[in-house]
């Protein structure tokens, strides 16, 4: 198997008396698509917010690129590569495409705390960016308000590729687009597999996984529960995972979602 | 900039690019329409130098403060201390001048005063996670007012060195007959405007203002310090009440402890009316710029044509009124889209 970029061994994770995460082990390699899943509650979330540096775990380490690592900010993941696409994308509607895309680093001259920003080279750098991942819009100038939803989540995803990212985490990236936009932002994520980039799936949306997904892990009740590669799996066996249920059948556990 | 979607959705009756303009300098030509009518109706009056010299005189305080609080506008925030720090200012300088403290201090208390207050509106906002700065700053309002009676002993101040009051008195004629000529205090506001401008479109800082006022969520999760920043909004707020405090206090040759007072409210309507989204995120230092002349062209053109004061007000509560309303209007037309 290739080098791991980034595992997380034995993470748990208390809310005063509330176990969120127990013992939980978990690893992606580079250019890996990897789909979790679970059900409300289940974990997914706060295991996410550990690897991209928002929670601190209770107990265990991550490991990255086979050096232990701590993140106290997701600034520190960021620094590393590790980068979230939020669900409800985190764009300014009030500006363009291209502020959006350098948020928070912008290209430009330092002055102390201040940087003067060179708009022109942040429109150029948006520019050809977006061509590497065939994002096509009308203009960078555009704002992300007049944008669609499978737009604004293509800008979101170019955001957290600006700057040689090796992991991005996308939360739920097609519950808020539109049915004929998901394939669009689902081929972008194969992309991103193709650069080289590992990318982790949080979806509820079997079609999701199993379009894009290398592997899949479900996570229940904070722990691990299954995980198997994609093509040693069935989409009804995974909807099982969810619910916590190994080992029926396919009819079975269809029949269990109605 | 020229093809936004508006284009292809039969949005079109109004280009995207005719839009925009209107959007940035719709303002501006509603000033020069209102100086034309007021031209015609009274073009000895209206158009004396002396008269159009008065107009940016007395309109410099308020383009002051209304340039700070688009600062804080833009982050959907409000200011409301800004009348009584600039009272507080007065003031305190006034104190300082008669005390025969050193001119160049006097100059710079005014606005150290306005940072301390921001700085606290600010602290209070973001620490002590007030829900809405307008309760931090109406409590502001009423400390500041407060401590300027104390210091004054409810009376006016008068008095001051003649440095202290240059800002605020003096002319450059280029050549104009006085009273006409340059206002110092104008050249003070555009300096203030030119570098606010700079600030907001330019740097880092500025951008990331703007990106509060348009999602503050993606703001923090860019890696932007919003309670840092809005600390220093606040503050800007407040450094531009106090500068505004020793143009007044120049112009009048005192502090007076009433001064200010109702004036953060002029100020909001300045921002507003000049196009500047009270939700945030939105609006141009040229439409502030705009909103100030608009209301000062509006009080002096009721006065020149002998309109009661009290007309006055109800025309600017209208003005008000109908900038928000167009506002609201825009915002409907972009979520059609």
């Amino acid at each position: 198997m290739a080098a791991m970029l980034l595992e997380a061994k034995g993470i748990s994770k208390y809310f005063g008396a509330i176990t969120a995460l127990r013992d939980v082990n978990f690893h992606v390699a580079p250019g890996e698509v990897l789909g979790v899943v679970g059900d409300n509650g289940a974990g997914k979330s706060t295991l996410m917010k550990i690897l991209s540096g928002l929670f601190t775990p209770s107990e265990g380490e991550l490991v990255f690129n086979g050096a232990p690592v701590k993140f106290g900010s997701p600034k520190d993941a960021q620094k590393l590569g590790i980068e979230m696409v939020y669900q409800d994308f985190a764009l300014a509607g009030n500006m363009p495409i291209y502020e959006n895309i350098y948020l928070g680093r912008e290209p430009g001259t330092k002055f102390g705390p201040l940087t003067i920003v060179d708009h022109k080279r942040s429109r150029q750098m948006a520019t050809d960016h977006l061509d590497r991942l065939h994002i096509h819009v009308k203009s960078v100038e555009q704002n992300t308000e007049d944008l669609s939803g499978g737009q604004r989540q293509a800008v979101a995803i170019a955001r957290a590729t600006a700057f040689d990212a090796k992991l991005v985490i996308m939360d739920e990236p097609t519950a808020a687009l539109a049915i004929k936009e998901v394939g669009k932002v689902l081929d972008l994520v194969r992309s991103l597999k193709e650069h080289g980039v590992a990318v982790i799936i949080i979806s509820h949306r079997m079609d999701d996984i199993f379009y894009c997904c290398d592997r899949v892990m479900a996570l229940y009740q904070g722990t691990n529960f299954a995980e198997a590669e994609l093509t040693q799996t069935s989409r009804n066996e995974v909807i099982g995972w969810i619910m916590g249920t190994k080992g029926h059948t396919a009819t079975l556990a269809h029949d269990n979602m109605h | 900039m020229s093809d936004t979607p508006a284009t292809k959705s039969g949005f079109s009756l109004r280009g995207p690019g005719m839009s925009k303009f209107l959007e940035v300098y719709g303002i501006i030509l509603v000033v020069v329409v209102m100086m034309l009518v007021l031209a015609v109706i009274k073009p000895e009056v209206f158009l004396s130098a002396q008269n159009l010299t008065n107009i940016l005189k007395q309109n410099a305080s308020l383009a002051l403060l209304a340039l700070g609080m688009y600062v804080v506008i833009v982050t959907a925030g409000i200011d409301l201390s800004v009348g009584s720090i600039m009272g507080l200012s007065m003031v305190c300088l006034a104190v300082a001048s008669k005390a025969g403290v050193p001119w160049p201090i006097v100059l710079l208390i005014g606005p150290a005063i306005g940072l301390l207050v921001g700085w606290v509106n600010g602290v209070g906002l973001t620490v002590l996670k007030l829900p809405h700065p307008f309760i931090m700053t109406l409590g502001t309002l009423n400390v500041a007012r407060g401590l300027t009676y104390l210091i004054s002993n409810g009376a006016p101040i008068s008095g001051l060195q003649p440095e202290v009051r240059f800002i605020g008195q003096a002319y450059f004629g280029f050549g104009m007959a006085p009273p006409a000529g340059i206002p110092a205090s104008m050249l003070l506001v555009a300096v203030c405007a030119i570098g606010l401008w700079f600030f907001l479109e330019k740097t880092n800082m500025g951008r990331h203002i703007f990106a509060i006022g348009g999602n503050p969520h993606a703001a923090r999760v860019s890696g932007i310090n919003v309670d840092r920043t809005l600390v220093v909004v606040y503050m800007i707020s407040g450094f531009m009440a106090g500068l505004s405090g020793l143009l007044l206090a120049g112009r009048t040759d005192s502090g007076f402890p009433n001064a200010g007072i109702g004036i953060e409210l002029d100020a909001i309507a300045a921002v507003i009316i000049g196009g500047a989204s009270f939700f945030g995120g939105r609006g141009t230092v040229l439409g502030v710029l705009a909103g100030v002349l608009i209301m000062g062209i509006l009080r002096n053109g009721l006065n020149i044509n002998n309109v009661s004061a009290f007309w006055q007000q109800i025309l600017i509560g209208l003005v008000i009124i109908i900038a928000v309303y167009i506002d609201v209007l825009r915002r409907r037309a972009a979520v059609r889209r």
